[in-house]
């Protein structure tokens, strides 16, 4: 009986399957054949006697990991840098996005909206570029202009301190436009007869964006907040591994450039996949966590 | 004080921290375009550019003698092409599928991608698939892995939903139309909007992207521009055209000014397109919000 309804359902819609089938083809390939591969965490990978046949390693590789100093310091250095994000990269478009609904002429709130999409547009290489460029020590018009009122030159693109402030900046830089897209558009629903009844009631400007608007985009910002939180562990390797140098490696060497080393460059495939694996299943705790708070709290989740 | 007086204070220092933000985010972009068009000598003091003080030109002429410059557009077009190609050929049908309601197993084929947003194999087993397939440094390692997105297949779903209502494919249905030429005849024509808006995405981060090609390609002419742009950038590499016949001083004035030229060749394609396509960009982010 059940067999039948499924031979019928499926004849029915055989159309919408052939439709699906690139992508589903695509999807076991690329993203589930992978986790597959993830095997070889546990396992003392040989190419020649692939996945299934390498002898089982248990959880050696875990232990090794945990065993090694840069360990800690490359999942501290991840988790220094998502919380900073978290701290500044995340409110700036929302900052950014309640001051542009605020300017009343539509040209120039169009003109500034344009101009802060810009720099997304932009490659990591190329922003790493222009960074070296603008912030070197003896050329760099931002040591200049600092130097003239007595700062001093910094090395902001070799020295480990100004690692963290200047991936941070610049990380706002690109691409707090594009972030602001979502508030900007959540803040054009909101009713315009709430504006009407504040200015009655003698409510300023700023009143309106701490009482009308930011109340009104909330819910927007938790979903947001639980999204980044779902990269915490996930930091943009592309532009960290160009902004490492020799000298900032303490602070600037993240799980996943450290993966890439040991395991692309060094070959050491199963102890780069364990680092990568406790990497991918921290991150999903931590936004089931984020998740599950949030839905406690404020009754708005994301699943 | 009241009401309005307050508010016209803050509209000024609104407007005030508004243009600062401008300058903040130009400014350095425009730097970079003055400059390479600026004598060395003059750049190097580290002052504010505001246009070229003196025309200086080699930087330009040593760039567009510089072979890898060319063969990594090339390549860098190749790939972008193909892997729009491929993401809208795998997205845009397979979307409209999983909007129908009537799709056999639709919500655990979502949750099968929607869960591949949350986890993933990671780099290693993935490099060591694109290897088994040997697929290493050929065009498809750096494109079949971005082939689709879990992300870009929800927003074209989303679209889909509010695009096509039941009625209008029950009426179809009267016709005789099958789904294939519902898909083809009716939905597809209505789909310009999320052809561009996948199209746009996928290929701005393929033309962006470099580290799939330096993971994958081992060969210098496979390589896209990003590659070539961050050797000459990032790793300081010399080119080589630029030792023989030159004293030290004009090949370090020349290195110096060719970094600055590379910048706007390799990003002023996106820059002088995207006022005109960034509407497409924030109709994507804003379909996608509507599922959350």
């Amino acid at each position: 009986m059940k067999g039948k309804g499924f031979a019928k359902r499926l004849r029915r819609c055989w159309q919408l399957w052939v439709l699906l089938l690139p992508a589903l083809l695509w999807l076991v390939v690329f993203c589930y054949a992978p986790m597959y591969g993830l095997l070889i965490a546990f396992k003392d990978y040989k190419a020649n006697l692939g996945i299934l046949m390498s002898p089982w390693a248990g959880l050696k590789y875990f232990r090794q990991f945990f065993s090694t100093d840069i360990a800690f310091r490359s999942i501290l250095n991840t988790l220094r840098i998502s919380v900073a994000s978290l701290l500044w990269s995340f409110p700036a478009p929302i900052l950014f996005a309640l001051l542009l609904n605020q300017l009343a002429s539509r040209r120039f709130r169009k003109f500034v909206q344009t101009v802060s999409f810009a720099p997304y547009f932009i490659s990591a290489v190329v922003l790493v570029g222009v960074l070296t460029i603008i912030l070197s020590p003896t050329t760099g018009f931002v040591n200049v202009f600092l130097n003239r009122f007595g700062m001093g030159r910094k090395m902001f693109m070799a020295r480990a301190e100004y690692f963290l402030p200047v991936y941070i900046i610049s990380g706002i830089w690109q691409s707090m436009g594009f972030n602001a897209i979502i508030y900007i558009s959540a803040l054009t629903t909101v009713d315009a007869q709430l504006y009407e009844a504040a200015i009655i009631d003698g409510a300023t400007k700023l009143q309106r964006i701490l009482y009308i608007d930011l109340p009104s985009i909330l819910p927007t910002i938790i979903i947001m907040f639980i999204l980044a939180t779902g990269n915490m562990l996930t930091v943009g390797y592309e532009k960290v591994y160009l902004m490492q140098s020799s000298l900032n490696l303490s602070v600037s060497e993240i799980v996943s450039t450290y993966v890439y080393k040991v395991g692309i460059q060094g070959a050491q495939f199963s102890f780069a996949t364990a680092v990568g694996l406790f990497n991918s299943v921290a991150n999903f705790f931590i936004v089931f966590i984020t998740n599950a708070l949030a839905r406690r709290f404020s009754s708005i989740s994301l699943f | 004080m009241n009401q309005t007086s307050r508010d016209r204070i803050f509209n000024g220092v609104n407007a005030g921290i508004m243009v600062l933000l401008s300058v903040f985010i130009l400014y350095p972009l425009y730097y970079i375009l003055v400059a390479s068009f600026t004598e060395p000598g003059i750049v190097v003091s580290g002052k504010f550019l505001l246009y070229p003080e003196k025309l200086f030109l080699d930087g330009y002429r040593e760039i567009f003698k510089y072979k890898p410059i060319w063969s990594g557009y090339g390549n860098s077009i190749l790939y972008t092409l193909l892997n729009v190609a491929l993401a809208l050929f795998t997205t845009i049908p397979a979307a409209y599928a999983l909007s129908r309601r009537d799709m056999m197993w639709r919500r655990g084929i979502l949750f099968l991608f929607s869960f591949t947003m949350f986890f993933s194999g990671g780099m290693i087993p993935m490099y060591l698939l694109v290897r088994n397939l040997h697929l290493l440094n050929t065009a498809w390692a750096v494109v079949l892995p971005a082939a689709c997105s879990a992300w870009n297949l929800i927003v074209a779903r989303t679209f889909y939903q509010s695009l096509l209502p039941e009625e209008l494919l029950e009426a179809a249905r009267m016709d005789g139309c099958n789904d294939f030429t519902f898909f083809f005849k009716i939905a597809l024509p209505l789909s310009t909007t999320i052809i561009a808006v996948v199209g746009l995405f996928v290929g701005v981060s393929q033309w962006n992207a470099y580290f799939n090609a330096l993971m994958y390609l081992s060969q210098e002419d496979k390589m896209p521009l990003q590659v070539i742009l961050r050797n000459l950038l990032i790793i300081n590499q010399m080119p080589e055209m630029l030792n023989d016949a030159m004293g030290a001083d004009v090949r370090a004035k020349l290195a110096e000014q060719m970094r600055f030229g590379v910048i706007v060749v390799g990003a002023l394609p996106l820059l002088a397109v995207y006022p005109f396509i960034q509407k497409y960009f924030a109709k994507g982010v804003m379909v996608g919000s509507l599922k959350g």
